[in-house]
C-alpha cells in the first residue's frame, strides 16, 4: 500500500520549499509560513493516501528545477513554481492540498484568523436567527403553483 | 447449510430500503434487508476532529472512487462530466447528503401532457400525498409551511435560522423581486423522535455527529428492527437468481466473511437507487433473462438522469456563516416551471449555499486561481474566507436513452462482480438552462455585492441525485417497472428507489423517493392476497 512509501529527504525539502512558496511567513498577520517545522512535520505524519500524489509531484518538480528547488535563484524558483501550478495535474493539486489543509488548522494560524482551536463537535456554533420580516414581500406577491391536469 | 425463504428480502438499506422495510414491518412477514454497508459510528463523523474537512478529501469524499472503502463499489465514470457519489452503509446515501428536502411540483408528474416532453408519471402527486406526509413525520423536517410556489408540506419542526448568510441573500433576492424561502430540511431544528437539536457543526454532508441531520439508519431502521425486520449488514449482493417459472428465487450474495451465500425469497424489493440497480439487474443474467432481469424493454440501465448543477458563488464584504451552520438554508422556484421565451423547456429549483469552512476555501480558491501564492496569499485569504455565498441550480434533466448505466467489462468491485460504467452527455436543453440560471445567479451575487465571482458548471462531483434507470410505466415496452413499483417481467421483483423515476423533476429527490417507496409498500400490502397475479 501507499501509506508505506515515505519522503525521502530531498523530497522533504522540495516540499519544504515548495509550501513556502504557496504560503510565506507573514509578520503582519503574525502566522508562520507552511515551511514550519510543526506544520511540515503535521504533513508528514497525514499524508496517508495521498503519499503517491505528492511524490509523483515533487518528482515532477525535481524534473522542472533540474535538481533541489532550494539551490535555485529566486527569478528561476518562481518560473519553475508557475510551470507546477499551471501544468501540474493531479499531482500537483493534491500537493497544494495537502499543504494547505495542514497549514489553515494550525493553532497560530486560526488564532490569527480569528477561529476557535477546536473541532466543530459538541460545541457547535450559534446561528442568528435572523429578521424573518425580510419574507414579507414574498409573501405578500404570493403565487400559485403550476395546475396538473 | 440451506437457509430458510424469507417473506420479503430487501436490497440496501438506504433511504428507501429503510422506509420499505419499516413500512412492511407491521405485516409479521420476516422481512430481511441484506446491506453491503455496516452500522455507522457517529463517533468517527470527521466534525468530531480537528482535521474534519481534510477528511472530506479522502476517507469521507462523497466519491466512492476517491473514498474507496471495503464497503464501496467502483464507478467508471470517465466518460461523463457528472461524477457519481453515493454513499454505502446502513443509511445510504442519507448519511451523506445535504438533508435539503423539497418535493416535486403535481406538474412533474405531466409533463408530457404539459410540456410535451418525456412522458407522463403513471402515479400523480395527490396518490403520494399521504406518503409524503407519513416520510416528514419519520424523517422529521423543519421549515415554514406556506411557500406560494411550493406543494403544501407541514413540516413537525420550525425552519433553520436565517442566519447572517440567509438574510444577505434574502434583501438581494427581494430587490430584485424574485421568489426565495426557507429550505424545508431534514435537520431538526429542536429535540425530535430521540434525535437531538441542530448545533450548527456546519459540516453536515459528510455525516452529522449530533444526529441532527436525519438519515434512515437513526430514523426508520430502529422503528424498523423494533418491529422484527431483520438488517444483515455487509453482505453484497452478486445476483438476483430466478426459477423455472421465471419468478425471483432469492439472492447469491457474500457474507461479511466474504464466504458466497445464497438466500431464497418469496419476494425481492430492489432499493440500490439510479446506479445500484440496474447493475443488479444487468448482473442477473440468465438463459431465461440473457440481457439481464426484468430488461425486455431494454430500458435497464437507460435514461439515467442526474440533475446537473450549475454553481456560481461569489465573495461578499459582510462575514456569511461560513461552515457555522449547515450549508443549505433558502430555496427559489422562481425558475421552475416553463417558460419558453427563456429557451429551454422545464426549469429548475435553486438551492442557496451559506458558506465553507477555512481549508474548503483555501483549496478550491486555489484551484479556481483567485487565492494566489506568495505574499499576497494572506490578504486575499482573509478577504475569501467567510464571506462565500453561493446560488445552485438544480436542473431537470430529461430522459434520453444515450444516457445509460451499463456493466464495465473489466472494472469489478473487490468480490469480482462487474462494475457500473456511465456513459453520460448534458444534452442543449439542460445546457442552456445551465446558462440562464448562471445568469441570474450572477445577478443575484452582483445585487448582494459579490466579487470575485466563480463558476461550477456542472458540479463535477455533482452526481448524488441518480434517476430514471429502471423507468416507472404503464407499458411494458417502454418501462421497467408497473405504476406500483412491481417488474413488468418478473412478478415477485420490485424496484422502490430511484431507478424509478419517469423524470427529475428540478428538485433533490430523496423525499420523493422516499414517498414512492412508501406509496409502493402500501400497495403490496393492499395486495398481498394476488400480488403475482
Amino acid at each position: 500500500m501507499s501509506e508505506s512509501l515515505q519522503l525521502t529527504r530531498a523530497q522533504r525539502d522540495d516540499l519544504r520549499t515548495i509550501a513556502a512558496m504557496i504560503v510565506p511567513a507573514s509578520d503582519e498577520y503574525k502566522v508562520p509560513g507552511a515551511d514550519d517545522a510543526a506544520i511540515q512535520a503535521d504533513m508528514l505524519a497525514t499524508l496517508g493516501r495521498d503519499i503517491r500524489l505528492v511524490s509523483a509531484a515533487l518528482d515532477h518538480l525535481v524534473r522542472l528545477a533540474g535538481g533541489p528547488l532550494a539551490e535555485l535563484d529566486a527569478t528561476k524558483r518562481d518560473a519553475v513554481a508557475q510551470e507546477f501550478r499551471k501544468n501540474g495535474g493531479a499531482a500537483a493539486a493534491t500537493l497544494v492540498r495537502v499543504v494547505l489543509q495542514c497549514y489553515y488548522r494550525d493553532d497560530r494560524v486560526l488564532r490569527s484568523l480569528g477561529l476557535e482551536l477546536r473541532a466543530p463537535f459538541p460545541k457547535g456554533h450559534v446561528l442568528p436567527d435572523g429578521d424573518w420580516a425580510l419574507l414579507d414581500p414574498v409573501k405578500a406577491r404570493g403565487g400559485t403553483l403550476r395546475r396538473a391536469p | 447449510m440451506i437457509k430458510d425463504p424469507v417473506d420479503v428480502l430487501i436490497i440496501g438499506a438506504g433511504a428507501s430500503g429503510a422506509a420499505v422495510a419499516w413500512s412492511l414491518a407491521e405485516t409479521k412477514m420476516h422481512i430481511l434487508c441484506l446491506e453491503q454497508g455496516g452500522w455507522m459510528n457517529p463517533a468517527e463523523y470527521p466534525s468530531t476532529g480537528r482535521d474534519w474537512e481534510a477528511k472530506f478529501f479522502g476517507e469521507w469524499s462523497s466519491s466512492p472512487n476517491v473514498r474507496g472503502r471495503p464497503e464501496d463499489y467502483p464507478v467508471n465514470d470517465d466518460n461523463s462530466p457528472i461524477k457519481v457519489v453515493n454513499y454505502n452503509a446502513v443509511g445510504g446515501s442519507t448519511v451523506m447528503y445535504t438533508a435539503h428536502w423539497p418535493r416535486l411540483h403535481p406538474s412533474d408528474f405531466k409533463v408530457k401532457t404539459l410540456d410535451g416532453v418525456a412522458d407522463d408519471w403513471p402515479v400523480d402527486y395527490d396518490a403520494l400525498t399521504p406518503f409524503y406526509e407519513e416520510n416528514d413525520r419519520m424523517m422529521g423536517t423543519s421549515g415554514l409551511s406556506g411557500d406560494p410556489l411550493s406543494p403544501l408540506t407541514h413540516p413537525p419542526m420550525p425552519q433553520q435560522p436565517l442566519g447572517l448568510s440567509g438574510a444577505i441573500i434574502g434583501k438581494a433576492m427581494n430587490k430584485l423581486g424574485w421568489h426565495w424561502w426557507p429550505s424545508d430540511t431534514t435537520v431538526a431544528t429542536m429535540d425530535y423522535e430521540g434525535r437531538a437539536r441542530c448545533i450548527n457543526l456546519g459540516h453536515c454532508t459528510p455525516a452529522c455527529a449530533q444526529g441532527a441531520k436525519s438519515s434512515t439508519d437513526i430514523t426508520y431502521w430502529p422503528h424498523a428492527i423494533r418491529a422484527g425486520a431483520e438488517l444483515r449488514t455487509h453482505c453484497r449482493v452478486r445476483e438476483i437468481t430466478t426459477d423455472e417459472n421465471g419468478m425471483a428465487s432469492g439472492v447469491v450474495y457474500y457474507d461479511k466473511d466474504g464466504v458466497e451465500q445464497f438466500q431464497p425469497a418469496h419476494v425481492v424489493i430492489i432499493a440500490c437507487n439510479g446506479v445500484g440497480t440496474p447493475r443488479l439487474l444487468l448482473n442477473s443474467k440468465s438463459d431465461r433473462f440473457p440481457n439481464g432481469l426484468a430488461n425486455s424493454s431494454g430500458l435497464v440501465g437507460k435514461n439515467l438522469m442526474f440533475h446537473p448543477y450549475a454553481q456560481i458563488y461569489g465573495y461578499v464584504k459582510e462575514p456569511t456563516d461560513s461552515n457555522r451552520a449547515p450549508p443549505t438554508c433558502l430555496w427559489s422556484k422562481q425558475w421552475y416551471d416553463t417558460d419558453l421565451s427563456r429557451g429551454f423547456v422545464r426549469g429548475y429549483g435553486v438551492q442557496f449555499v451559506r458558506g465553507a469552512g477555512p481549508v474548503f476555501e483555501a483549496v478550491v480558491s486555489e484551484q479556481k486561481g483567485i487565492l494566489p501564492w506568495g505574499e499576497d496569499h494572506h490578504r486575499v485569504f482573509r478577504k475569501l474566507n467567510g464571506h462565500r455565498l453561493g446560488f445552485s441550480a438544480i436542473c431537470e434533466d430529461l430522459p434520453e436513452e444515450h444516457n445509460r448505466v451499463t456493466l464495465d467489462p473489466v472494472l469489478k468491485d473487490s468480490h469480482g462482480i462487474p462494475a457500473p460504467k456511465i456513459d453520460y452527455t448534458i444534452s442543449e436543453n439542460s445546457q442552456k438552462m445551465m446558462d440562464h440560471a448562471l445568469a441570474r445567479g450572477r445577478e443575484v451575487l452582483e445585487m448582494a455585492g459579490a466579487t470575485d465571482i466563480c463558476i461550477n458548471s456542472p458540479i463535477p462531483w455533482g452526481g448524488w441525485h441518480l434517476l430514471g434507470t429502471a423507468r416507472m410505466g404503464i407499458d411494458p415496452k417502454k418501462s421497467v417497472v408497473n405504476e406500483w413499483g412491481r417488474t413488468h417481467d418478473v412478478k415477485n421483483l420490485f424496484i422502490v428507489d430511484g431507478s424509478i423515476f419517469v423524470t427529475s423533476g428540478g428538485v433533490n429527490p430523496t423525499s420523493t423517493i422516499q414517498a414512492l417507496a412508501l406509496y409502493i409498500a402500501d400497495q403490496m400490502k393492499q395486495r398481498l392476497a394476488n400480488l403475482f397475479d
